[in-house]
């Protein structure tokens, strides 16, 4: 009687936590689904109507997902790339080549903005010397290309953290076995080495793309807010200064949101297709 | 060098490992150079080498202020992250282990839904009323908590499984110990490292958010970061000692995390 009594007063250790986490997480979520249905003419979908009549705010759509898919996608070649050679060269090496990766995983945002624009930007070291040697006839690091080369250079620190692990999955003896059977290199990797990493490229491709599609920081800090994605549309009309519109800024940050959902959700669709298939 | 240095293969993977340290260099390399350069526009390599920008940035009262400002955020953050997080960690894993489903589910909500989203609703619901926060370091100690509950709830539960919970204080009650007692003395004790780890993890990346610092609270209580945009028209050197000063400080924590982590216990 006493201990269950107990057990229930330790219930009471619960409470300060879920108000703070119910002020700062659950609360403002809650008001941002509420308020993206009050639109101007009443409650409904009208705010979501706007949204996906307008060629604006579909362009930053699109931008958001075309930026956010091709740096994701050279993001997870390099660092697949990376991973599986680091994991086959000497444990100095790695060491300190992963400790640097996880050092620069933290390098984004605004201090990583300022130094593309020094190394890319339109006098930058590397565009000169790329331009003098003929490579590029010249770049734009504030364009949507730009932009994606930016984005990659953070997502592949964030990708080999989470990708190096699971070659931890990839024993050595099935490359031996298969080689004895008589695969070659492709047939290994064809077969054997990416079906066994599938859930784990899926995984990393989603918090890869989630990563991208959220990101504000970066290019706010390189474009002054002046490059049209959705991050960038949503925070102009609540803390921009020329119009205020917390109603819709809440239906295109819901926009982001259900993006999100459908990245998951497509990716434990997926998960389970790659196993059916495996068995 | 051994003989599977030299074979094909093994040239090719170290190529592979050089080539992707120097991709991950270049950008630090270069702000590097640019924050040691005395002039560098238009050419390859900067014409000549000092550290007056170095001198410039840490006599600056702006940067010292914004840069103190920081540190009061974040610890204040981590400390608010620790009280609230660790009676939590105990109650669910000892008393109730089927709510970790459920907190593995609400701590999901920090990465579904991106600050720029948070950020809607706290601006409308704490910009005025009884809980009047934004433009006040209270909100930005707020929302660090949620950003950093994810990191610390998956160490600290890592941690806690590794140290067998259920065990430890029915040792500790057979001896006589009281629950506080256990939690306190027996259990605290055994989490420290997984905590320190977390707590560092999570000071070098809350050290360098900017979407909340931004949007909520912006120049009325600068932090390091917004000092940083907000300083994006003086002159690029002095920004790159800037970036560069605020990367070795981040690099010290997650240096620290690093070594900790290897440390056998």
């Amino acid at each position: 009687m006493k201990h269950s009594r107990s057990k229930w007063l330790a219930l009471l250790w619960l409470l300060p936590f879920a108000v703070v986490f119910g002020l700062f997480q659950i609360a403002p979520l809650v008001w941002v689904a509420t308020h993206s249905l009050e639109a101007v003419d009443g409650w409904g979908l009208g705010n979501f109507r706007e949204v996906f009549d307008s060629p604006f705010y579909l362009q930053a759509i699109k931008h958001s997902l075309q930026i956010a898919f091709w740096s994701s996608l050279i993001g997870i070649v390099v660092a697949l790339l990376g991973s599986y050679s680091l994991r086959r060269v000497d444990s100095r090496l790695r060491d300190f080549v992963m400790a640097f990766s996880t050092m620069t995983s933290n390098f984004a945002g605004v201090p990583l903005a300022f130094a593309f624009i020094i190394l890319l930007g339109f006098n930058g070291a590397l565009t000169l010397i790329l331009k003098q040697s003929g490579l590029i006839e010249d770049f734009n690091l504030y364009s949507k290309a730009g932009l994606i080369v930016l984005y990659t250079y953070f997502q592949i620190p964030l990708g080999v953290l989470l990708l190096y692990p699971a070659f931890d999955a990839l024993r050595e003896d099935w490359r031996e076995s298969a080689a004895l059977l008589g695969a070659n290199h492709w047939q290994f990797w064809r077969h054997i080495g990416l079906p066994v990493l599938t859930p784990a490229l899926l995984g990393t491709f989603v918090i890869l793309l989630a990563n991208a599609l959220g990101a504000y920081a970066t290019v706010y800090a390189l474009t002054t807010g002046n490059f049209n994605v959705l991050p960038i549309r949503i925070a102009a009309m609540v803390a921009g200064d020329i119009f205020l519109d917390p109603n819709m800024a809440s239906a295109l940050a819901m926009v982001l949101v259900g993006l999100m959902l459908v990245i998951t959700a497509a990716h434990q669709w997926l998960l389970r297709r790659s196993y059916h298939v495996a068995r | 060098m051994s003989r599977a240095d030299v074979t094909p293969a093994g040239v090719y993977h170290r190529a592979v490992v050089y080539g992707l340290f120097l991709i991950l260099l270049l950008p630090l390399a270069g702000t590097l150079l640019y924050s040691l350069a005395t002039s560098w526009s238009a050419t390859i390599l900067p014409e000549g080498l000092t550290l007056k920008w170095y001198l410039a940035l840490w006599s600056d009262e702006r940067f010292l202020r914004a840069f103190g400002q920081s540190l009061v955020v974040c610890f204040g953050a981590l400390a608010l992250s620790t009280v609230l997080i660790l009676p939590l960690m105990f109650v669910v894993h000892y008393h109730f282990p089927r709510l970790d489903g459920l907190m593995n589910i609400l701590i999901l909500l920090p990465f579904a839904v991106p600050p720029v989203v948070s950020s809607v609703g706290l601006l409308q619901l704490y910009g005025s009323g009884p809980l009047a926060m934004v433009g006040t370091p209270w909100i930005l100690i707020g929302c660090y908590f949620t950003v950093a509950l994810p990191f610390m709830y998956r160490a600290i539960a890592n941690n806690l499984q590794a140290i067998n919970l259920r065990d430890l204080m029915d040792a500790a009650h057979l001896l006589g110990a009281s629950t506080w007692q256990a939690a306190l003395l027996v259990v605290l004790p055994n989490l420290r490292k997984g905590l320190m780890v977390s707590l560092f993890l999570s000071f070098s990346f809350l050290f360098g958010e900017f979407v909340f610092a931004n949007l909520l609270v912006g120049s009325r209580y600068e932090t390091l970061q917004v000092y940083l945009n907000n300083m994006r028209n003086s002159s690029g050197h002095f920004n790159s000692a800037l970036v560069i000063s605020y990367f070795f400080f981040v690099l010290v924590f997650t240096w620290a995390a690093n070594r900790l982590n290897k440390d056998k216990p």
